[in-house]
């Protein structure tokens, strides 16, 4: 019986293998389409990536990116490609510009703001402290 | 000393104030970058004539409106009664943009619900819907005389948006 299983199994994962085959036959071109597509957002399911969506627009944005690589375009002119027609809201790394710069700056003011209140809080503690002592 | 104590309070406050206020944005409403850009160029069959190729600078000289819709889009019926609306006020011709689908189907559907189109393009494979940044059918674009995007809506037009928003930036698009 285990005997049978086995062959089940095996004939089954054998399938799946075949399934399971690379949407491209060029790995390279494969690797690359992915590599923008962790990049990018998928419009209509906003927190994930177009990688990671089987949305309809991302399939076609997936498929719109690696016919753009195949005419011999580079990655940040596939990425400009993007931005022209979605905004930077496609970029899952905006960039640096007069209106994200809170974006980009926020945490570190929020840091900033933090370590000042700690260290005024421990001065504060320091000061009480030896007054109780004393 | 006393003050201290409305520290928390004052914490509170800000915060409900910026969670207040991103309660009212939509996230789905994207600024587009494509306004006060010029509109996609294409040269698209009209839905009912396979053959025939019509191109943008068809429109050109004249304030057009833009409308992205397909038979399997719900939310196209849904404002088909608004949209009804603007075709028939005659202010600017409307042009549909049948994204993504079948000839037949987008035919029976206009049978069905009523044609408002001065024509619809077919982009089958929604080539030129990505050209214009579309994400969520139904979209609606208002293009000036020079060619250039001046308003985009993503989402249903309702009787308002129509009355407020298009039809008084048709007109002084048209007087511009």
């Amino acid at each position: 019986m285990p005997r049978f299983f086995m062959v089940v199994l095996s004939i089954a994962t054998a399938f799946y293998a075949f399934a399971a085959s690379p949407v491209s036959e060029n790995p390279d071109l494969e690797k690359r389409v992915m590599a923008l597509a962790e990049e990018l957002r998928c419009l209509v399911c906003q927190n994930q990536t177009l990688a990671d969506s089987h949305a309809a627009l991302a399939i076609d944005l997936k498929n719109r990116i690696r016919e753009l690589l195949r005419e011999g375009k580079s990655e940040g002119e596939v990425l400009d490609f993007m931005v022209q027609r979605y905004g930077d809201f496609v970029l899952y790394r905006p960039p640096l510009r007069a209106t994200t710069a809170l974006l980009w700056g926020g945490p570190f003011i929020l840091l900033g703001l933090g370590v000042t209140g700690w260290i005024a809080w421990l001065r504060r503690r320091k000061t009480t402290e030896a007054e109780g002592i004393s | 000393m006393n003050r201290r104590r409305f520290i928390p309070l004052a914490l509170f406050g800000v915060t409900a104030a910026f969670l207040g206020a991103g309660l009212t944005l939509d996230p789905r409403e994207l600024p587009s970058p494509l306004i006060g850009k010029k509109a996609p160029a294409f040269e698209l069959p009209p839905l009912g004539a396979p053959d025939k190729r019509i191109s943008a600078n068809a429109f050109e000289g004249q304030v057009w409106i833009l409308n992205v819709w397909a038979s399997w889009c719900v939310s196209c019926r849904e404002e088909h009664a608004a949209l009804t609306t603007l075709a028939r006020s005659g202010a600017a011709p409307v042009i549909g943009l049948n994204y993504k689908d079948e000839r037949e189907q987008a035919l029976a559907w206009l049978g069905r619900f009523g044609d408002p189109y001065t024509m619809s393009l077919h982009d089958r494979e929604g080539r030129l819907g990505m050209d214009y940044g579309v994400y969520g059918v139904p979209e609606t674009f208002v293009i000036d005389r020079k060619g250039v995007i001046r308003y985009k809506r993503v989402g249903i037009l309702t009787p308002e948006i129509v009355r407020e928003r298009i039809l008084p930036l048709v007109k002084e698009l048209q007087r511009a």
